[in-house]
């Protein structure tokens, strides 16, 4: 084997059996590995040991600084750049301000969180080496995944291969980088 | 399909037909899409959409040379069609957000074969709404004039005036409904890049889908932020129509002054928004063949909900007729009794048998089972809240506290050109969509299939 690989990956056709080839690969000291699949497989993330992520914070974050700034916004407008004195109402009139800070934690928000999705899946991704496996197609369609990186410390690609036969998948492929 | 293991048991909710698997299901909804063959229903639709939307674009033109007279805005009825027009659309949209938001929040799993092309309808009626403010204006290139810039001069908008509240609350609404449907939309995209035989059209799937694999990584984080967005669009939609119905209730038109309207607007745009999910999809599930993923079971579901709000709305039509009494307010009784035997009595007793009659035929079964009957009912509701924001808007302004203004409105010919304009606006917008993205959520509906299920582990090894 001359070019070199990103890594190994195994079909399976069938959740249960991805969950069980990434506990197994797992629990062979296997770190660098990825799971694909058609759609969101909730034991995926204890059997790939992922982590909590991030993303409630993102969110959080973009929601504080838009209701700040919304009646931040409010404030200066109405109270100190351009003040109309209404019948002699208050300028700081805050329960009228509500409205339009809500929505602005809402707008934050969302943007938080779809620019946090983004940035946390590394997306948009014009090129992935996954996609150099003719069959990997079916990823999003009725096929499951694990793939096996080639960083892994572990990984040697005749025994990650034969370990990889063991789990019984349909089809064990090279993943060319 | 034979190179996939069958799983016979019958999901327990009814909510998609069995012997369907994960490719049988990607197939049957992205054939839609990436088929060169167009049924001629759809060739119909989009025709017809496409007829009414010239007519906008000549009642616009018409509305842009001459000015906003060429509407039957006349005082003191200044609102007239456009503002009643607005409410209707945006009420629309809400189911789409209920069903996508709501209904995921509080795990309702039929939710998934009806969210997509619901988010849709939001969409799209969110921006045939919004044409009518902005068209109200006179001058609606200088709508940016509402949101507080830095200019030359001199000027900001009042933050204490709820229009400007309705500005935000709605172009909210249509960035995040736009973001969620996005969102949920990238791994179909996906699919569809992998299935595409056509290269232009994998090029443009493959730059929607942003390079999505279905990583277990990204599934992950995609989930999380699902239920985060959800989390805000839920609130997000309780709002918008509560700050519509500002709009009303902060002024002291009598009709308008009223601390009921809030949860009586929300539930009303819920009510007509689930007549518009059932107008749209009982069609499109006989056309497509699509009674497997969208069963009877979605058609009763929707139907409950539609009468359940209706109920709702039904007890504010009562609540209304009893504060008008029940206030001492001469001008609230006048008006109240306006509405029944004036010159609108006949546009208000429409929309009493439309939105008070009409939805108690719900309870029963054989209504519920019955798409031809739903689908001329959700017509029904449709027409009757229509008539209910006319009623409120026209009836209340025409006859305010100066007798000496008084005045009957009449809706021109440029008023329906324009609604109707916006009705072909939808068609056409909603006609593309289904044409060319997945009307269905494709992986949503795959994690409906029993065979989706992880076995527990331990015992199998």
């Amino acid at each position: 084997m001359s070019a070199p690989i990103h890594g190994l990956m195994a079909e399976f056709d069938n959740p249960t059996e991805l969950v069980e080839a990434a506990r197994a690969a797992r629990g062979k000291g296997y770190r660098k590995l990825d799971a694909y699949s058609p759609f969101p497989i909730e034991e995926l993330s204890g059997a790939l040991g992922l982590h909590h992520n991030k993303l409630p914070l993102i969110v959080l974050a973009g929601g504080v600084i838009g209701g700040i700034s919304g009646y931040l916004l409010q404030y200066f407008v109405s109270v100190i750049y351009f003040p109309i004195n209404v019948g002699g109402r208050p300028l700081h009139s805050w329960p009228s301000y509500i409205v339009i800070t809500f929505e602005m934690t809402i707008l934050f928000a969302a943007l938080a969180a779809v620019l946090g999705l983004m940035g946390l899946c590394g997306l948009p991704q014009p090129y992935h080496p996954v996609f150099n496996v003719p069959r990997f197609a079916l990823a999003s369609r009725n096929r499951f995944f694990l793939c096996i990186e080639a960083s892994d410390p572990l990984f040697d690609a005749e025994r990650t291969a034969g370990f990889l036969e063991t789990l019984e998948p349909k089809e064990v492929s090279e993943v060319a980088e | 399909m034979a190179d996939e293991l069958q799983v016979a048991d019958r999901p327990a909710e009814k909510i998609i037909a069995p012997g369907y698997t994960f490719g049988a299901i990607t197939d049957q909804i992205a054939t839609v899409v990436l088929t060169t063959r167009t049924p001629v229903f759809w060739m119909a639709g989009f025709g017809l959409g496409l007829v009414l939307l010239l007519l906008f674009l000549l009642a616009v033109g018409v509305l842009l040379a001459k000015g906003t007279g060429v509407w039957g805005i006349r005082t003191p009825v200044m609102w007239g069609f456009a503002i009643t027009n607005f409410v209707w659309w945006i009420g629309i949209g809400h189911a789409g957000t209920l069903i996508s938001a709501i209904l995921l929040l509080l795990n309702q799993r039929w939710r998934n074969s009806i969210n997509r092309f619901a988010e849709a309808m939001t969409l799209f009626a969110v921006a045939c709404a919004g044409m009518f403010p902005l068209l109200h204006m006179g001058r609606p290139w200088l709508f940016y004039w509402l949101m507080p810039y830095p200019n030359a001069m001199g000027i900001e908008p009042n933050f204490r005036s709820p229009l400007v509240w309705d500005v935000f609350a709605v172009s909210t609404y249509a960035t995040v409904s736009l973001l969620f449907w996005y969102v949920g939309l990238m791994p179909d995209l996906a699919t569809l890049r992998d299935r595409a035989g056509n290269k232009l059209a994998r090029l443009i799937y493959a730059v929607g889908a942003m390079g999505w694999r279905g990583s277990a990584r990204h599934w992950s984080v995609y989930e999380t932020a699902s239920l985060l967005l959800a989390g805000i669009a839920t609130p997000l939609v309780l709002s918008v129509h509560t700050v519509v119905s500002f709009d009303f209730t902060i002024g002291i038109v009598p009709g308008w002054h009223s601390t009921f309207f809030p949860p009586y607007f929300v539930a009303g745009a819920i009510y007509s928004g689930f007549a518009m999910v059932l107008a749209l999809a009982i069609p499109l599930r006989s056309v497509y063949g699509l009674k497997g993923l969208i069963t009877d079971k979605h058609l009763d579901n929707s139907a409950k909900v539609m009468l359940a709000t209706g109920l709702i709305v039904g007890y504010a039509y009562a609540m209304e007729a009893f504060t008008g009494w029940y206030s001492g307010n001469v001008y609230e009784h006048a008006v109240t009794v306006n509405r029944m035997t004036g010159p609108y009595a006949l546009q208000y007793w429409t929309l009493v048998l439309c939105n008070i009659v009409a939805p108690n035929f719900l309870w029963i079964r054989k209504f519920r089972s019955t798409p031809w009957l739903l689908f001329i009912w959700s017509l029904i509701v449709l027409v009757g809240m229509w008539l209910e924001r006319y009623v409120i808007i026209v009836s209340s302004l025409a006859q305010d506290h100066l007798v000496s203004s008084w005045r009957v409105f009449q809706g021109t010919r440029w008023d329906w050109a324009t609604y109707a304009g916006t009705i072909g606006l939808f068609l056409f917008l909603f006609f593309l969509f289904i044409r060319l993205l997945p009307m269905i959520s494709i992986f949503e509906v795959r994690t409906l299939l029993p065979q989706a299920k992880v076995e527990a582990g331990e015992d199998r090894r």
